[in-house]
């Protein structure tokens, strides 16, 4: 009968199940013997009471009053907020690098490997606390703000003049979005439109046009607000204004030099991917090099590109939660805060990692569908 | 084309021709290297006349660096606080034990970089043997003073922590490997949701789990060492992205391989242990480098649930000395320098291995 192989592997799998019942059952029967010599009792009813702390920063709503629930959502946002951000920024600063290690200069270049040598070969962490410590530190006080204009820069962070809330802004930003939109559908729209009749209508212009446009209007039918609070010094703190707080800057800024340096190289390998007979091709058809890169390299070195790029993405996304070692209130932060108040860890920590694991999911879907789209169609 | 041209050419026309190409070969490309000559000079003169010439060296009191404060760099602080800062509170006495346990796990590091090496049965005693040598450095006891795992501290934990991180992973991350790759469903599954839990988090969260969450799990009055339970969140950390790094290894291996073992008759083990894994790990070696410098940078991140790492003892040195907190930036620099020099060292090595084994398996 041992000799069956298939037996056998049913054998291994149930022993392997069996194993691994055993070890949970045994951390769950620790688990409700603690918890009751502790009187925690399970479960997310802690979401409902009153937080009782405060949050520096806060996309909606909060005041120490609010629920746990409220808090967890505040830290979500914050971190989402935070990633969208670096990554369109790592994106930017990581193309130009990328470009810049493949300049025909040779300064442009030695410039650029000498930024990705020393930036990726540091802890992150590191480069956050230095970040961190430069700014609150080393800035001046309030009353002694560095200011150009109305952009005052110092130990609270940057304060920068901010419109006042009126439906006018919240119409433009609409309208911002509309232009967007109609930018994408029109550029799908010419592309098929060249694909039939073999010239494309122009996508640029009208597109900035609309982007310029669609706001203005959107502004100027709802009254057209032009009120805007001016920050002023009054005693050690701003009067007015938006506040962006060093936490906030010291992560932007870590989280995008640092992962920029990785998209760097991806940058590089992609455009050194794609074949040399493409450049050749390119340069016979008299493009320039700018329009060479836009045209030709880039589009192609994308499709190499995007499966590193999602594991950068994610990386950053997830490396956003060293927010916690310089204190900017994200999800983690607040994580942990929850839980030192309430002795919920097993909660607190599975939603952490429930909440990582499903952005980490969701981005990979969407990036594995773009990259879908994008593959090369062969005959 | 013309070697012999331009080796018979004077050096000062090939340092011309060299120029124009590289430097100022268009009219952009000679505007690009004025920009950038005059954005370096900027910013190379503005640092060098801080961290050179008008910095503090050697040991100096506060009082001196602070009638520079702001002009100068104070490297006094190094000077005056690197025993603390690379060993932590470690005491005084004996602190030549954690310097050897550094200098062992450096030569761990050297010697395994060598070919000579590259043999199961010499890594494993150099890996094994290495590290049992530092843990008794560090510990005491067999004719050495004890010293309890409260009092260890800086640049040993950090490369404790991170060659320890390395060397237990390996055994759990080919398992996870073959298993994420092996015919059995059940096994498969248990793999699969293994090493996308795992890398689907932040290490920060593991390290939560391990140092908050993992005492629930015990039976009352079990209680393990803080740095221990750090050590293992990251060993199990570490297995996730290693099994991907050896899965690369063993995707790449042609199907004749394994035909091959299989006719001539090796059992699944058999099969795996002799043919398929040496091929793989060496193909993934470079690779492997890799993974161990992430994973050297990520130790750091053991601060958070404070444990006193390099990076930690650093930070503590300065920023807990009331006189010296406010150059936090030259200590910064200091640990970043540190830092630098393992992983950039660790990275070139990798770099040229790479070349070299793909040049090895062409010939």
């Amino acid at each position: 009968m041992w000799s069956s192989e298939r037996l056998r592997n049913v054998f291994y799998q149930i022993a392997l199940l069996l194993l691994i019942g055993t070890l949970a059952g045994y951390a769950i029967h620790n688990l409700v013997h603690n918890l009751e010599s502790r009187a925690i009792t399970i479960g997310f009813s802690y979401f409902g009471q009153e937080a009782g702390f405060d949050i520096s920063e806060k996309l909606i709503d909060y005041d120490p009053t609010h629920s746990y629930g409220r808090a967890f959502g505040v830290g979500l946002l914050n971190t989402l907020l935070v990633s969208f951000l670096a990554i369109i920024a790592a994106s930017l600063i990581g193309l130009a690098i990328g470009i810049g290690r493949l300049s025909p200069n040779w300064l442009l270049r030695k410039l650029a490997g000498g930024y990705v040598e020393s930036v990726r070969n540091v802890p992150l962490i590191l480069q956050l606390l230095l970040w961190y410590g430069v700014l609150t530190e080393l800035l001046p006080p309030v009353a002694e703000a560095h200011r150009f204009a109305s952009i005052y820069l110092s130990q609270r962070g940057c304060t920068l003049p901010w419109p006042v809330a009126h439906a006018g802004w919240w119409a433009a930003l609409l309208g911002l979005l509309a232009a967007l939109a109609c930018s994408l559908f029109w550029a799908r729209r010419a592309r098929r439109i060249r694909d039939r009749a073999g010239h494309a209508p122009r996508v640029l212009w009208p597109s900035l046009a609309a982007c310029l446009l669609l706001p203005l209007a959107g502004w100027a039918a709802f009254g057209a607000p032009s009120e805007f609070s001016v920050p002023l010094i009054s005693g050690f703190d701003f009067e007015g204004g938006k506040t962006v707080s060093p936490e906030f800057i010291a992560l932007f800024i870590g989280l995008s030099t640092y992962t920029a340096a990785f998209i760097a190289e991806i940058v590089r390998g992609g455009i050194l991917a794609v074949g040399r007979g493409q450049t050749d091709a390119a340069e016979a058809l008299g493009l320039s090099r700018s329009q060479r890169l836009r045209l030709v390299i880039l589009p192609q070195a994308l499709r190499v590109m995007i499966p590193p790029l999602t594991s950068q993405y994610l990386n950053l996304t997830k490396n956003s939660s060293l927010a916690v070692a310089i204190g900017y209130p994200d999800l983690v932060s607040i994580s942990n805060t929850t839980l030192n108040q309430t002795g919920q860890a097993i909660e607190a920590i599975a939603l952490m990692m429930g909440v990582y694991l499903t952005i980490s999911l969701a981005i990979s879907g969407l990036m594995n569908w773009y990259n879908h789209r994008v593959r090369l169609v062969e005959r | 084309m013309n070697s012999h041209a331009t080796a018979r050419r004077p050096a000062s026309e090939r340092s011309r021709d060299w120029l124009r190409q590289n430097l100022f070969s268009s009219p952009a490309n000679t505007l690009t290297t004025l920009l950038v000559l005059t954005l370096l000079a900027w910013l190379a003169g503005r640092f060098f006349s801080w961290a050179v010439l008008n910095a503090v060296w050697g040991q100096a009191s506060v009082a001196t660096c602070n009638a520079l404060m702001g002009q100068g760099a104070c490297w006094a602080v190094v000077a005056d606080k690197w025993q603390q800062m690379l060993f932590g509170i470690y005491p005084q006495a004996e602190q030549w034990r954690p310097a050897l346990a550094v200098l062992v796990f450096c030569s761990i590091l050297v010697l395994s970089a060598m070919r000579a090496c590259w043999r199961v049965r010499r890594l494993l005693v150099l890996w094994v043997g290495g590290s049992l040598l530092c843990a008794w450095l560090m510990a005491g006891g067999l004719g050495l003073t004890p010293v309890p795992t409260a009092l260890w501290g800086g640049l040993p934990i950090t490369l404790m922590l991170a060659v320890f991180g390395t060397l237990f992973a390996f055994p759990l991350g080919i398992l996870l490997a073959l298993g994420r790759r092996s015919s059995l469903p059940i096994l498969r599954a248990a793999s699969i949701s293994y090493i996308e839990l795992v890398r689907g988090v932040p290490l920060i969260t593991v390290l939560f789990m391990a140092s908050i969450m993992f005492a629930l799990f015990l039976p009352e009055g079990v209680s393990f060492d803080k740095l221990l339970r750090a050590q293992v969140a990251i060993i199990l950390f570490n297995a996730a992205y290693l099994a991907e790094v050896v899965r690369a290894g063993l995707q790449a291996l042609p199907r004749g391989q394994y035909e091959a073992a299989d006719a001539l008759g090796l059992g699944y083990w058999q099969t795996q242990l002799l043919v398929v894994l040496p091929q793989a790990l060496k193909i993934t070696i470079p690779a492997q480098v890799n993974s161990f410098i992430d994973n050297f940078k990520d130790t750091s991140l053991v601060i958070i649930v404070s444990i006193f790492d390099f990076l930690y003892a650093v930070r503590q040195a300065v920023i807990s000395d009331l006189d010296w907190r406010h150059y936090f930036v030259e200590g910064y620099l200091f640990a970043m320098a540190v830092y630098w020099l393992f992983c950039y060292t660790m990275s070139h090595y990798s770099q040229w291995l790479e070349q070299h084994l793909s040049r090895d398996q062409r010939n």
